[in-house]
């Protein structure tokens, strides 16, 4: 098992026939995706790499039963290209779209769970469960399949730290990369469940960023019903205090936010977070270990 | 993000019918006396420096006058002032109002709730930071029925306002989500909301709108941030750029692994100064555009730590080896390159051609450049 995506998940992906939507349903399909369908207003009938081309989502579901979007639509069509998928049945979608306005994505989020559907992102990496699946653009050469889960609101970090974990000979069960924008469709908080229930995942890296509250939101999550071991890592701890936005916005988070608030919160929850990304393999090896004694 | 200038936001808060003062710009004190000689803005009046800086009224950049003349005097005094490094360059002038209390507004997100969120005080006119939490009243505003009748009376009924004042209220709560909703504003704040009389009035307007809306509102194209004259070059390359007061620069891709370099740097005693983030590219003319950038920003050594995803490691390596042929001599720097991911082997190789190394270890590579740049502070 894996979370979210397995070898039967069916891929369409919508804006198959832009230069990133092509180049990653090869990549997809070359770590094992089952990539059945694109989608293109006005290019139906076409194919890409043998993929077949429809006008619309709903065509695409109905003549390949896809289960799983994966969007690269340009951000002023990313709104209606969501609605499209949801609309047609699709229940788990995934926003790579980069510079999507939050009104938007508020819009999305919503209109997505009032129908029962998952979006992962927007701007994000996507999913991976290695040798079963990808939907997404995180680079295939980093994985190898294995017990460790990760989550992270991070896109190239996530790529670092999960390429450390496979140079140090373990492996990954799913790899979310959640996206950092100020809306997501899928939190810190909605993923841990995911992992708490999949049998393949012994334990979790868990990547933060500074701003927001997110990773004190997971870290309350995590101390009261997340029993797998949590390794986290905090970018950001040397930033300068950045561009905020505003007073309105600053009073929201009241001190949280910061490096040290989601250190502290984690640490309290019982997870051991690492100071650099060269230290999350160490803490996650010497935690399978000990683990396993017991 | 674009921030408005308060009158930049009162012409916002005007078109969805927000009550304001009586008002007009000047950009000179000539022009700031006509105003008032010709009754365009009512005496008294207050005059009020344009800046994006709060804390005006304490810094001297308000004033009030009871004749042109005292307005003409008050509006030299604060043109061209400098304020919180900004120089004056235009100047609100408005009525002075009796005002029997002062309010706080606003609208934003709140990004954990993925909801707006409308936040409304009755201790305003002071810095809502400093206003206690059990005096801010939050109502969290579900996009799809937007703003419900009971939440504007909830508002009022925190805000103290009854019968015509609460009407008031509730039409300017209105205009205020219409602000929110079809302006892409990230914030949308009144501080201090006037009481006068019964009816309220906006004394000041903060907007923030969304830099990612941008391609639905073209018309806050020209009005630029706060930022350096590289920063600003960069914004137009699409090339995220900061800079800080250190002497190595850093170009990374992905606002986490930038970050995280910056952690590794100063645990080693590095001083980051300048860093950039590349973003998703596929194009080595904008790997090209970035090192040129950083060549002018004079680093002591420039760390690349590239983990190539949609940016791909010989992408990079063929626009850094471009760019090193076109800096000028005076202007090359120490360069440490630390480049992973898709296309590594023949990003590697693309630089080896061009005798640069590539460190495969994240601590290695920061140690290293730390060293170009004159050891650990």
């Amino acid at each position: 098992m894996s979370v979210l995506i397995d070898q039967d998940t069916r891929v369409v992906v919508q804006g198959i026939t832009g230069h990133q939507g092509m180049t990653h349903s090869r990549l997809m399909r070359a770590f094992g995706a089952k990539v059945v369908a694109g989608v293109t207003p006005g290019k139906g009938g076409t194919e890409v790499d043998g993929v077949p081309v429809f006008d619309s989502v709903q065509e695409a579901v109905d003549r390949t039963q896809a289960n799983a979007s994966c969007i690269f639509v340009p951000a002023p069509g990313a709104r209606d290209a969501l609605i499209e998928s949801v609309d047609a049945g699709i229940r788990l979608a995934t926003v790579v779209t980069e510079h999507i306005p939050f009104h938007d994505m508020l819009i999305m989020y919503h209109y997505a769970s009032a129908k029962g559907a998952r979006i992962i992102g927007p701007n994000c990496p996507g999913i991976a469960a290695p040798g079963k699946s990808k939907v997404g653009i995180i680079p295939n050469v980093v994985f190898r399949p294995g017990r460790v889960g990760v989550i992270s609101r991070s896109g190239t970090l996530t790529y670092e730290i999960v390429n450390g974990i496979t140079e140090h000979g373990l492996g990954q069960s799913t790899c979310i990369g959640l996206g950092g924008d100020p809306v997501v469709g899928t939190t810190f908080v909605d993923a841990l469940p995911l992992f708490e229930a999949d049998p393949d995942t012994d334990l979790l890296v868990l990547v933060g960023e500074i701003g927001g509250t997110a990773e004190e939101d997971a870290a309350e999550y995590i101390r009261h019903k997340f029993s797998k071991p949590v390794i986290a890592y905090i970018a950001g701890r040397a930033a300068p205090p950045g561009k905020r936005m505003g007073h309105a916005g600053a009073i929201i988070t009241r001190g949280k936010g910061t490096a040290d608030s989601k250190v502290a919160a984690l640490e309290a929850a019982g997870a051991r977070v690492a100071r650099f990304p060269y230290e999350v393999p160490d803490l996650v090896a010497e935690t399978l270990k000990t683990r396993g004694r017991r | 993000m674009v921030k408005l200038a308060e009158w930049r936001g009162k012409e916002v808060f005007r078109k969805y019918g927000v009550p304001l003062p009586k008002g007009a710009v000047a950009r000179s004190p000539d022009e700031a006396r006509s105003l008032v000689t010709k009754g365009t803005v009512p005496l008294p009046c207050v005059i009020k420096a344009q800046v994006l800086a709060g804390g005006r009224g304490k810094g001297g950049a308000v004033k009030f006058a009871n004749t042109p003349e005292e307005a003409h005097a008050a509006a030299t005094a604060i043109l061209g002032l400098e304020f919180k490094g900004e120089r004056v360059k235009e100047l609100l002038l408005e009525e002075k109002l009796p005002i029997a209390r002062e309010l706080y507004l606003s609208l934003t997100l709140d990004r954990s709730a993925r909801l707006p969120i409308l936040m409304a005080s009755a201790q305003g006119g002071v810095e809502i930071e400093s206003v206690e939490d059990s005096a801010i009243v939050r109502q969290p505003i579900h996009p799809f029925p937007g703003l419900s009748g009971y939440e504007k009376r909830r508002a009022a009924k925190v805000l103290g306002l009854i019968g015509p004042a609460a009407k008031s209220l509730d039409r300017l709560l209105d205009s205020l989500w219409e602000v929110f909703m079809r302006e892409d504003a990230e914030l949308v704040e009144i501080n201090p909301l006037a009481l006068v009389g019964d009816r309220l009035v906006a004394l000041d307007a903060k907007v923030i709108i969304e830099d990612d809306a941008s391609f639905r509102h073209p018309e806050y194209a020209e009005i630029r941030d706060d930022r350096t004259p590289l920063e600003e070059i960069a914004r137009e390359k699409e090339i995220a750029f900061v800079q800080l007061d250190g002497n190595i620069g850093v170009i990374a891709n992905g606002a986490g692994l930038t970050m995280a370099t910056l952690d590794v740097l100063r645990e080693f005693g590095g001083r980051p100064g300048v860093f950039l983030d590349l973003g998703g590219t596929d194009d080595p003319a904008k790997v090209t555009e970035a090192f040129l950038l950083m060549a002018q920003a004079k680093p002591r050594a420039v760390f690349l730590n590239i983990f190539g995803g949609v940016t791909k490691c010989d992408t990079v390596a063929k626009g850094l080896v471009q760019a090193m042929g076109n800096i000028p001599a005076a202007d090359r720097f120490p360069l440490v390159a630390r480049i992973r991911g898709n296309n590594e082997k023949e990003g590697i190789e693309i630089l080896r051609a061009a005798g640069i190394t590539s460190v495969a270890s994240l601590k290695e590579s920061a140690q290293a450049v730390v060293r170009e740049a004159g050891g650990a502070a």
